[in-house]
């Protein structure tokens, strides 16, 4: 049974990460009779083990409801939802492309914050109609009248607009509801145009392959047709079209306006490019819907398989998570002190977070991981650039013309009484002040561009120590901009220890340097020689520790009552220090490797 | 292999008036009206064994054997030549508490046929002595020694060292006042921090730990000092005066066989290294009813004997015949290091280590040696 188009309308929920986006949704199912109560799993949508237990969405989701109006007219609801954190802002964006409109949800408590904002942009750019929401004003702490300033302030309208929910107990529902059918527009589009579908999102299934997400603009898909994808130009016949309620459901056809999934039998995520458009074969002169831009890896760390056997295993796994994380890429990587891994590029510190802990968890791999850095703009003497996203791969100096680093804009929400606090921190990260925006007298906004590789490190913990976690923030790539930037190495009695090498800025390379030395004193045992501990710049040497040779390594007594204990003693000894790693001469625990790249709060 | 009947015999006593805030050895605390009927059961331990030899050397440790009475240890011992006989010339240590060591009761033991007498003085400075849980005084040490100087064949006096509580010159004078006494032999013992003790339970809630550099400039000095009165070290903790070291330690570190009675002792018979019940109720129960206390046993592979015997001979300062072992061990990367780094010497067949401080360090290496075949 076709829906007609003025009954359709397709939206987002976008917020702040714990705003309650999941809850929500999770409230509009339930109302709209799409799952009992039976059926109601807390947070529905979020899938993931590591989604459900940190509370966020990594992978956007979308389903279908079916609402009745107070007037009686019957609408369909698709719901697509969006990430909730800063890494997945271009997985936000393609999400809203496929909308007509979004739910702004706020917490009615904490205000708007940093995501707030740069969602609500993200959905102003893209041209949607914004439904204002407060939650949680069940919360002893929440504030609406406040809060519903701040949003029209931001948002330009009243803020008796602000429609005030509580998704846990469901109070201000009903309203949401109808506003969302009344505010949103209906989609356009025509059933006998010719076929442009929004391919938004994909995943891999095991047994079904390939799952795109699509939205049909314009023209009508049905099970059974060939279907082009523009981009990748390849053609495949649409095994199955369904729509999720939030269970998988076939149907015959998506029309305009529709949103579902699209199954074809491609195997391989590769073949998929999210962002393309689909249309028949035999439309000619079609212009393809805009894309995205590609996501671009920001963050880069080595992860090394604690045992070097589990090498290959640790490739397996990247390549089984990447079939539903295109974002995720990596390439071999040699380190003389950790062996055999890869350097894997992230969306975000999250991301990095999150792929790491999904590959030790689901995979049950031991992984070391090298301080993450960034890609850095080299220009050699001879005028060729390059990339490099490795310490270990920077030239020399000498072959250097220009080193660049990539900047961000960052934007961090604060109460006033922390603004000096906020700017103090910024500043010590080579931040400069770009803006200065009060959301209202107590609260407001900092925009700064500051270098990417001052902010991958442990910037938003500090940040959130530091103001007791009021502070809320949200970045975007910016430029990239010269900089006085040197390569630190540390070495082992002489040696260089490739893992712990680090690009850093000059006037920070002494602090990384002593910092890397010291804690290095404290992890490397003391063994038959002195070992020195240097961190340097190029030849120059500017930090030195020494580990004092072991003077004793004995056991006082040794009679008849002893000797098989104390043969298999130093048997079971020897076999711990064979799980050292050689540098050198030198043993180096492998708890020493893991320790020192640990980031503590004050570096 | 061959296979020599034991010459040599430990005895474990393991009363003890209280457990020592260091000590992980199998003693029980209070319980000394058990020592009669403890004796009892070693004799028929004994006497349920098979006859070895002539004993050379019987080791009476503990525990305290000193806290029980001479009567015991004479029941013992007769149980032991009974069964074994005894050389003419056997050496028979006991382990004492200087507390227990009255005018009485030197002359009681010698009595029995103890011939060297073991002293655990383990400081002759009342801080140390102190903060070791010790309770005799240092006089009672200097008047235990001069008493058994007088009855006895060997006298030993067993020292600890590198407490926090101990200072350089305190342990100095400790030694220098041990020399003046003039034993036969001195023990000098690195504190250890075993696992399970009250010891290793007050360092882990903040106390003190012994300083590792500051117990290798301790036992730097024990060597020195005793060295220069005449006491030659020939064993990591181990000084003598020439012709008193201990016999029975010797066969151990020899790897030859010995003997073994008493609850938790270990010995080592026809290839197999065995072990008995540590528990005291279960070890009386088991002789009692006439089942050896025995609790588990292994047998030596040829390669084991082979480790084991250069495990044991390299914390001898003579060194140990280097053999197939230690021609395995020079030929490894570890055995080359160390002899480059002059830390192992190996001259005329035999292999020493250089810097007994750095004793463990080699043998890890040594005791992780790949089987080799063939002579």
């Amino acid at each position: 049974m076709a829906t007609p188009i003025s009954r359709i309308r397709n939206f987002s929920i976008i917020a702040h990460i714990d705003h309650g986006k999941s809850t929500l949704a999770d409230r509009m199912l339930e109302r709209t009779g799409a799952v009992t109560e039976r059926e109601m799993r807390e947070q529905l949508l979020d899938s993931m083990d590591i989604e459900r237990e940190r509370g966020i969405t990594i992978k956007a989701q979308t389903v279908r409801l079916a609402y009745t109006a107070p007037d009686g007219s019957d609408y369909v609801l698709n719901l697509i939802d969006t990430p909730g954190h800063v890494d997945f802002s271009y997985e936000v964006s393609r999400s809203l492309a496929a909308c007509e409109g979004a739910v702004l949800l706020v917490d009615a408590a904490q205000g708007v914050q940093a995501q707030t904002l740069a969602n609500a942009y993200l959905a102003i750019e893209a041209g949607l109609e914004i439904v204002p929401v407060l939650n949680k004003i069940d919360l002893p702490a929440a504030d609406p009248e406040a809060r519903a300033y701040e949003i029209a302030a931001i948002l330009g309208g009243d803020p008796d607009d602000v429609i005030r929910v509580s998704a846990k107990t469901g109070a201000g529902l009903d309203e949401l509801l109808a506003r969302i059918v009344a505010d949103i527009p209906a989609p356009t589009g025509r059933a006998d145009d010719p076929l442009r579908a929004l391919v938004f999102d994909s995943h891999f299934d095991a047994y079904r392959g390939v799952v795109c997400s699509i939205r049909v603009m314009d023209g009508t898909l049905a099970s059974g047709d060939t279907a082009l994808f523009m981009a990748t130009g390849g053609r495949h016949e649409v095994a199955e079209l369904g729509v999720l309620t939030p269970f998988a459901k076939p149907v015959a056809a998506l029309g305009p306006g529709e949103s579902g999934y699209l199954i074809t039998g491609v195997k391989e995520i590769d073949r998929i490019r999210v962002g393309d458009t689909v249309t028949h074969p035999h439309h000619k002169g079609i212009t393809p819907l805009a894309g995205y831009a590609e996501p671009k890896p920001m963050v880069f760390s080595g992860l090394f398989p604690s045992d070097g056997d589990d090498f290959e295993r640790l490739r397996e796994a990247l390549e089984k998570l990447r079939l539903n994380d295109a974002s995720l890429v990596w390439q071999p990587e040699t380190s003389r002190a950790l062996g055999f891994g890869f350097r894997v590029g992230f969306l975000g510190l999250l991301h990095m977070e999150i792929v790491r802990e999904r590959l030790e968890r689901e995979y049950d791999l031991d992984l070391v991981a090298t301080a993450p850095s960034v890609a850095y703009r080299v220009t050699m003497l001879d005028g060729s650039a390059r990339e490099v996203k490795s310490p270990q791969d920077l030239p020399d100096a000498a072959d250097r013309l220009k080193l660049e680093e990539p900047y961000v804009r960052a934007m961090v929400i604060v109460p006033s009484e922390f603004t000096g606090t906020v700017m103090e921190l910024l500043q010590a990260r080579r931040g400069l002040l770009d803006g200065m925006n009060y959301l209202t007298e107590e609260r407001l906004e900092l925009t700064y561009h500051v270098p990417l590789a001052e902010i991958v490190f442990d910037f938003f913990d500090t940040l959130k120590s530091r103001t007791r976690g009021f502070a809320s923030l949200d970045y975007e790539p910016d430029d990239y901009r010269e900089s006085d930037l040197v390569k630190v190495d540390i070495l082992l009695a002489g040696e260089p220890v490739d893992a712990f090498s680090a690009i850093a800025h000059k006037d920070k390379a002494y602090v990384y340097g002593r910092s890397m030395t010291e804690k290095l004193r404290e992890l490397i045992p003391r063994q038959l020689f002195d070992i020195a501990i240097q961190a340097s710049i190029g030849s120059r040497i500017i930090a030195r520790e020494t580990v004092k040779a072991r003077r004793k390594d004995v056991t006082a007594k040794c009679y008849g009552g002893d000797i098989s204990r104390k043969k298999k003693l130093l048997q079971r000894q020897k076999e711990g220090k064979k799980r050292m790693k050689m540098v050198g001469s030198v043993e180096v625990p492998q708890d020493a490797f893991v320790a020192a790249l640990r980031v503590d709060e004050d570096q | 292999m061959s296979v020599q009947a034991p010459r040599a015999c430990y005895v474990h006593v393991p009363f003890c008036a209280r457990v020592c805030p260091y000590c992980d050895f199998a003693v029980v605390a209070g319980r000394n009206r058990d020592a009669e009927r403890y004796c009892a059961a070693v004799e028929r331990e004994i006497r349920a064994d098979s006859p070895a030899r002539p004993l050379e050397a019987v080791f009476i440790g503990g525990g305290t054997p000193s806290s029980v009475s001479p009567r015991l240890i004479g029941r013992i011992l007769g149980a032991l030549a009974e069964r074994h006989g005894m050389a003419s010339d056997v050496e028979i240590s006991l382990e004492s508490n200087p507390e227990d060591l009255g005018a009485h009761a030197v002359r009681d033991l010698a009595g029995t046929g103890v011939t060297r007498l073991s002293i655990g003085a383990q400081s002759l400075d009342p801080v140390v002595l102190d903060a070791l849980g010790r309770v005799h005084e240092p006089d009672d040490v200097l008047r235990a020694v001069d008493a058994a100087l007088d009855l006895m064949h060997s006298v030993n006096v067993d020292l600890i060292f590198g407490h926090p509580a101990e200072s350089a010159a305190s342990w100095q004078e400790t030694l220098a006042r041990v020399v003046a006494a003039g034993p036969h032999h001195v023990s000098t013992y690195m504190l250890t921090v075993e696992r399970g003790t009250a010891l290793s339970r007050a360092i882990a809630g903040g106390a003190p730990a012994p300083d590792e550099d500051v117990q290798a400039d301790r036992f730097e000095m024990a060597v020195r000092v005793l060295d220069a009165a005449g006491y030659g070290h020939y064993e990591v903790s181990n000084h003598a005066q020439p012709g008193h070291e201990c016999r029975y330690n010797l066969d151990v570190w020899a790897n030859r066989s010995y003997l073994a009675y008493g609850l938790g002792a270990h010995g080592y018979r026809d290839g197999v290294r065995f072990r008995n019940v540590r528990a005291l109720d279960a070890y009386l129960s088991r002789v009692e009813a006439g089942d050896s206390p025995r609790q588990g046993e292994e047998r030596m592979s040829e390669w084991d004997v082979e480790l084991e015997r250069l495990m044991l001979g390299l914390r001898l300062r003579t060194g140990v015949a280097a053999g197939q072992g230690g021609r395995a061990f020079l030929a490894s990367d570890a055995g080359r290091r160390f002899v480059a780094m002059g830390i192992v010497s190996h001259e005329a067949g035999v292999l020493r280590v250089e810097r007994p401080l750095l004793t463990d360090a080699v043998i890890r290496e040594v005791v992780a040696l790949p089987r080799v075949s063939g002579p």
